[in-house]
């Protein structure tokens, strides 16, 4: 009634933060950041067979600066870890982080002196993908769940991370 | 010609004070080489038209720790010309007031560059003459050397931190 | 006006240094080179590694000897076949093992679909390097072909973890032989495919040919191997030179070319796909039936069924599960034609249940030290497309 019936259906009326968070997941663009094996399967579902352009996803940029999504495809060795922070500090916020692999989660197979045991502890990581590596459905799946974990954020903005500061080497 | 051939060549060659001990194993020979004469071996490896070992495939080291000495540093060498394998080793030992050294080969087979950069920051063995003595793989700030016996698998947060420690402000 | 001309004349020539990588699109993976330049022409290149070492040669001497091979596998993820290859290869030397025939072709097949698959991802990431976007996405479609066959047999689609010391952990699942057969009837024409988008391309052309020259010498000092020195006009396949598995029943040729460049690297690779492809038809038709894994109770694993069935097996199982296999105290050395060239395994065994001591040959990491030899007075866009044409892999650079 009221002013819906009076608009008839040429204007749709929703909440803000609805319609911030749909636009926010619908163009999530990934950041083209593969560290080890994971990053193949990363590839394989970019392309064809699975095509992530499906979920508005397919604009792979290279400048951390155009990306809103951090993909941690593969084990972050502790050389690496300064850069992959650097990384991350660089992307504008709205950003979000995806641990694929086992490597990326704990630390998987290779638990000793040169691996982080787990991004998580220097980044904060929104969804969790097992797998070593995982498959290319397993990706989207975890993608999918982060879209939906977007879905319920609200304000406009995310809720305050826990700072994160790279080291200059 | 077959590993025999090659071994009695360079014992021709050099006699026992310089190779000092052999070893078959699945018809692979290892020659133990007398540390200070690694260069002229390797020398005439290379040099003879007989045997022609122009392609050197690694050279890597074995922690014997704690056995005495405590490591081997190994070449193993190809020939192109030749089809055939060889493997010599030569046993360095490190004190506590002499750090364990041997002389470098690059300057006879360049490729030896990165393999000895490598074996040197992973044992702690130092390659003498070599060009570019820098770490290759680890972080330049860690100081062990992580495929030494001695070493835990997994490291500790003093040697092996995940970032590097801040330097100390105002020192 | 006279002053600015004599104040230009005298200005210093100065070089500046770029750093690329380790986050950069073309450095397949996470490479850093520091490139000096002079305007746009590269005076020097040094290679700065380790942004994805993962100590691999040191958690190896903490797993039984069975262990170590998905650590393997996971050292050169293009291929990931070929290092389970020279592991299992060169643990059966060290163990004393002879591998029964059937086992030793599927493992060949099984080699050279994983050389194929790792040459087409090789070639679709080279051309989209260079610039030319279509044929990764040609290249990944048959990629995919491969993936589903390496699923349905061994269950991983990029690591099969397929081998076993002493055979296969299981045998071809039905319907394999029929899906590889139409895969390899199909594989040339897509070959053709791809040729037909580079190999006249001019575009193609005029990036790579006299780019990145490697002369035969320089390729043997600094030790590089594989496709490398093929096109630098070596003739040296170990699958020719020092053949294993059964290498010496096939019939294919050795592809070499002389140019010295990136484009004859391209062009090895690409007939290198076409032979694998014959190599796998071959072992195809001399399947025939048998066991797929030696019989030696206490050091290679018992078959399924007679876990079930014998106490014996179930002991010995249990046991190689539990404590593993003591392989007598020596040492030797291994190498097969991966992808990539030369790749070694060397195991040092003490006479207990894990390697005492294991080190890699990694053809990927002596490839790449030829970088600075081929970059020398090259143009910095041309850097790209010589770093690409030495087909890295990262993990088995750093390991």
């Amino acid at each position: 009634m009221g002013i819906s019936s009076y608009l008839d259906d040429t204007v749709h009326v929703t909440s803000l933060d609805w319609f911030i968070n749909w636009s926010r997941k619908s163009s999530m663009w990934p950041l083209g950041f593969g560290l080890a094996c994971c990053a193949l399967e990363m590839i394989a579902t970019f392309v064809s067979r699975f095509d992530t352009s499906r979920f508005g996803m397919e604009v792979v940029r290279p400048s951390p600066r155009q990306a809103d999504l951090m993909i941690v495809a593969g084990t972050a060795s502790k050389k690496m870890l300064p850069a992959i922070l650097r990384i991350y500090e660089q992307m504008a916020e709205p950003r979000w982080v995806v641990a694929m692999g086992a490597c990326a989660c704990t630390g998987g197979i290779y638990k000793n002196y040169a691996v982080v045991q787990g991004i998580d502890r220097h980044l904060p990581v929104d969804v969790y993908i097992p797998g070593c590596p995982p498959r290319p459905e397993a990706l989207i799946d975890g993608l999918l769940q982060l879209h939906a974990r977007v879905m319920k954020e609200s304000g406009g903005q995310r809720a305050k991370l826990k700072s994160v500061k790279a080291v200059a080497r | 010609m077959n590993q025999q051939e090659i071994r009695d060549k360079l014992f021709e060659q050099f006699g026992e004070e310089v190779i000092k001990g052999e070893d078959l194993f699945r018809d692979q020979v290892t020659l133990t080489v007398d540390r200070s004469r690694i260069a002229p071996v390797c020398r005439f490896l290379k040099e003879d038209p007989e045997l022609a070992f122009d392609f050197l495939s690694f050279v890597g080291a074995v922690d014997r720790y704690p056995s005495r000495p405590r490591f081997e540093v190994l070449y193993q060498l190809y020939s192109l010309q030749r089809n055939h394998r060889f493997r010599i080793k030569a046993l360095v030992d490190e004190t506590d007031s002499e750090p364990a050294a041997i002389d470098s080969v690059v300057s006879l087979w360049p490729t030896a560059d990165w393999h000895e950069r490598e074996t040197a920051e992973m044992f702690g063995i130092t390659f003498k003459g070599h060009p570019d003595p820098r770490k290759l793989l680890l972080p330049e700030e860690w100081t062990c050397h992580p495929l030494r016996k001695d070493f835990h698998v997994e490291g500790n947060d003093e040697e092996t931190p995940d970032l590097p420690r801040k330097v100390e402000q105002g020192s | 006006m006279h002053e600015v001309a004599s104040s230009s004349d005298t200005r210093v020539r100065e070089t500046f240094e770029l750093n690329v990588g380790p986050h950069h699109p073309s450095t397949h993976g996470v490479f850093r080179a520091v490139v000096e330049l002079d305007g746009e022409i590269v005076v020097n290149v040094t290679p700065h590694l380790g942004y994805l070492h993962r100590g691999y040669e040191k958690t190896c001497e903490a797993k039984t000897w069975h262990n170590v091979i998905p650590l393997a596998e996971r050292c050169d993820y293009m291929g990931a076949t070929s290092n389970s290859f020279v592991y299992c290869l060169a643990a059966e030397k060290l163990l004393d093992i002879e591998v029964p025939e059937r086992a030793q072709t599927i493992r060949v097949i099984m080699a050279e679909l994983s050389r194929i698959f790792s040459h087409l991802f090789w070639l679709g990431a080279h051309a989209h390097d260079i610039g030319a976007f279509t044929p990764i996405i040609y290249c990944l479609r048959e990629r995919e072909c491969i993936m589903d066959m390496f699923e349905l047999t061994a269950g991983g689609r990029l690591m099969p973890n397929y081998l076993r010391i002493g055979g296969l952990i299981r045998d071809l699942e039905d319907g394999f032989v029929e899906k590889a057969r139409a895969f390899t009837d199909e594989f040339n024409f897509r070959v053709d495919d791809y040729e037909a988008l580079l190999t006249k391309n001019p575009i193609y052309v005029d990036r790579t040919k006299n780019i990145g020259i490697l002369s035969s010498e320089d390729a043997i000092a600094l030790g590089a191997s594989g496709p490398m020195v093929r096109a630098s006009g070596v003739r040296w396949d170990i699958r020719k030179s020092e053949p294993y598995s059964g290498y010496d029943q096939y019939d294919f040729q050795m592809a070499v070319e002389q140019g010295c460049d990136v484009y004859s690297r391209y062009l090895v690779r690409v007939r290198e796909m076409r032979e694998s492809a014959k190599i796998v038809r071959q072992g195809l038709d001399k399947l025939k039936p048998g066991p797929i894994r030696a019989t030696k109770p206490g050091a290679v694993f018992p078959p399924q069924e007679e876990i079930y069935t014998k106490t014996e097996a179930l002991i010995h199982h249990f046991m190689l599960v539990v404590e593993g296999v003591r392989a007598p105290v020596g040492q030797v050395y291994h190498v097969i034609e991966s992808p990539r060239g030369e790749l070694g395994a060397y195991l040092v065994s003490d006479g207990g249940p894990r390697p005492y001591r294991l080190k890699w040959r990694p053809p990927a990491f002596v490839n790449l030290e030829t970088l600075a030899t081929m970059t020398k007075g090259a143009f910095l866009s041309d850097l790209i497309a010589i770093l690409s044409s030495i087909d890295i892999v990262l993990a088995e650079v750093d390991r």
